[in-house]
């Protein structure tokens, strides 16, 4: 029987001192899930997904990414997947296809990849008239969409996105979301936090963190009658205020 | 104690941030300036605030002139800018001390108007500021901007990258504040926040689209608009982006709200094309538009 599970987590904990910013948190996620990581701030999910990432050690605890051990692991697992935050995406200085050229080179990707890549990536986004223009010239959402595709250059088995559309216009916001379910139809699985609770529903599983443990964990169909709320803003209110 | 905005105009080098803008906010009134980033939400507070000079146009904010008044307007409006606004090195009690300071006042003399809200980090007050979680720094960054009593209050995307019990218990602080006599003008990117409003502007690109109550601006919606709901929410969507006759296609959770180009829609026509394109679990009812919808439709 073939595993199609691409994150297992097991009993993960980070404790800085005496505090226990994650705490013993177990779950798995599959192949071409799009699988939503959510918490009140300061419930622990940056900890976790530092972790996760393979950019900080667990303190006790397993988890598996991508077939990588996060703790003997982390190197392979950081060429294994996708990363795109609010607060890291691209390099405003550098132009859109100067950028993609740039990550594309970090994975790896030969130069014929890469321009086969650049190309492809600028048509379908219809970027061709600002392609050789200073990424930080261009409007948020646009910066978002190619920091999401720029994400997925190397084909990676996972994408992990931190709260990828904040202050986006709703527009732009959903066409966000349609690229993401393209990218989870095609096999890419989708570790997403947000704090926009519309977005949680667009997703397969939700989690969520209260004060480093995970209190719920299920689809938001099942989650709403769990919680008997009528939408996963009212789970989130009725869970994170106890 | 309102704000009156008149004509007012702004740009970067070659990029047009304001376009002749105009609207007043009533004395008292809690007031929202809704638009995404890029919207230019934060030129026009930096302008009413006294920290950038428009272009073109006039405004008063208590009744003073931005421009010839700035001194008088700085005494009388707190201002919390949108990313974190405090010292992070200091203390939570130090950073307020060193606001009340700089104001000619002191803690104790307007405890009563932050107290509501500086009680929740009170347990906190000896942490330095860039410890605190994000719902903490944002308490604290309102006290700091009440600490002087100010009669006008401006919120840059205070909820921003903060999350929902946060930004619930946040609005409900502000309710308080206005019922002790404070006018406040906020600005967020989030549509639901606009609900709870007197009345909202809604900006994009620099340009007002529409101002007025949230209710009012529901009811401008011109289509109806239908949930709809299939047992796979991408197929369905690429489903009726295909459909010739659509105008409007948004997943709004776990529903998708349609909007159809015809006047004589029969959803049943829809269902028959949705089931032609192997989708099942097919629901499809009228719904209520939302600021979301509307915002989209003057965004178009």
């Amino acid at each position: 029987m073939k595993n199609n599970k691409v994150i297992q987590v097991e009993g993960l904990t980070k404790k800085f001192g005496d505090f226990t910013a994650v705490d013993a948190i177990t779950f798995d996620v599959k192949k071409g899930e799009i699988f939503g990581f959510l918490g009140a701030n300061g419930a622990g999910k940056t900890t976790a997904i530092k972790m996760l990432i393979g950019i900080s050690n667990p303190t006790f605890g397993k988890a598996t990414v991508a077939g990588f051990d996060v703790l003997t692991n982390p190197n392979d697992i950081k060429r294994n997947i996708g990363y795109m935050s609010q607060r890291f995406a691209l390099y405003d200085d550098l132009t859109v296809k100067e950028n993609i050229t740039f990550f594309g080179g970090i994975y790896g990707l030969s130069r014929k990849r890469i321009k086969e890549k650049s190309e492809a990536l600028i048509e379908e986004l219809g970027l061709e008239n600002v392609a050789s223009q200073l990424v930080g010239s261009l409007p948020l959402g646009w910066k978002q969409k190619l920091s999401f595709s720029v994400s997925l250059i190397h084909d990676p088995k996972i994408v992990f996105l931190d709260e990828p559309t904040g202050g986006v216009d709703p527009i732009t916001r959903r066409q966000f979301w349609e690229m993401i379910y393209k990218a989870a139809n095609q096999g890419t699985t989708v570790f997403v936090t947000t704090h926009y609770m519309d977005e949680a529903e667009y997703c397969d599983r939700v989690s969520i963190m209260v004060d480093g443990r995970i209190e719920a964990l299920d689809t938001p169909k099942k989650l709403k009658e769990q919680f008997q709320a009528e939408s996963m803003n009212d789970v989130f209110l009725k869970l994170a205020r106890g | 104690m309102g704000i009156s905005i008149s004509n007012i105009s702004k740009s970067y080098k070659n990029v047009k941030a304001l376009h002749d803008i105009s609207f007043d906010v009533k004395p008292n009134e809690l007031f929202g300036l809704i638009g995404p980033d890029g919207a230019g939400k934060t030129t026009l507070f930096r302008i009413l605030t006294t920290l950038l000079f428009p272009d073109e146009g006039t405004a008063t904010v208590a009744g003073f002139d931005v421009v010839g008044d700035y001194k008088e307007i700085r005494k009388n409006v707190g201002y919390m800018p949108g990313r974190f606004s405090l010292y992070q090195d200091l203390t939570v009690e130090e950073n307020l001390n060193f606001f009340a300071t700089i104001f000619g006042t002191t803690i104790d003399e307007n405890y009563d108007l932050i107290k509501d809200i500086y009680v929740q980090i009170e347990p906190f007050k000896d942490r330095r500021a860039g410890k605190l979680s994000g719902g903490m720094k944002q308490k604290l960054a309102l006290s700091c901007a009440l600490i002087h009593k100010p009669k006008v209050l401006f919120l840059d995307e205070p909820t921003t990258g903060v999350d929902p019990v946060s930004r619930k218990e946040f609005w409900e602080m502000l309710k308080r504040l206005q019922q002790k006599g404070i006018t406040i003008l906020v600005s967020t990117p989030y549509m639901d926040e606009a609900a709870l409003c007197d009345r909202v502007a809604l900006i994009q690109d620099g340009n007002i689209m529409e101002i007025d109550t949230p209710e009012a601006i529901v009811k401008h919606y011109p289509k109806p608009i239908y949930n709809v709901r299939a047992h796979n929410m991408y197929q369905l969507i690429t489903s009726l982006k295909d459909y010739e006759f659509n105008h409007s296609v948004y997943p709004f959770g776990e529903f998708v709200h349609y909007t159809d180009s015809r006047t004589d829609f029969k959803p049943m026509e829809l269902q028959h094309y949705l089931e032609s394109k192997n989708l099942k679990n097919i629901e499809i009812h009228e719904t209520d538009a939302t600021i979301e919808d509307t915002f989209m439709e003057l965004a178009k």
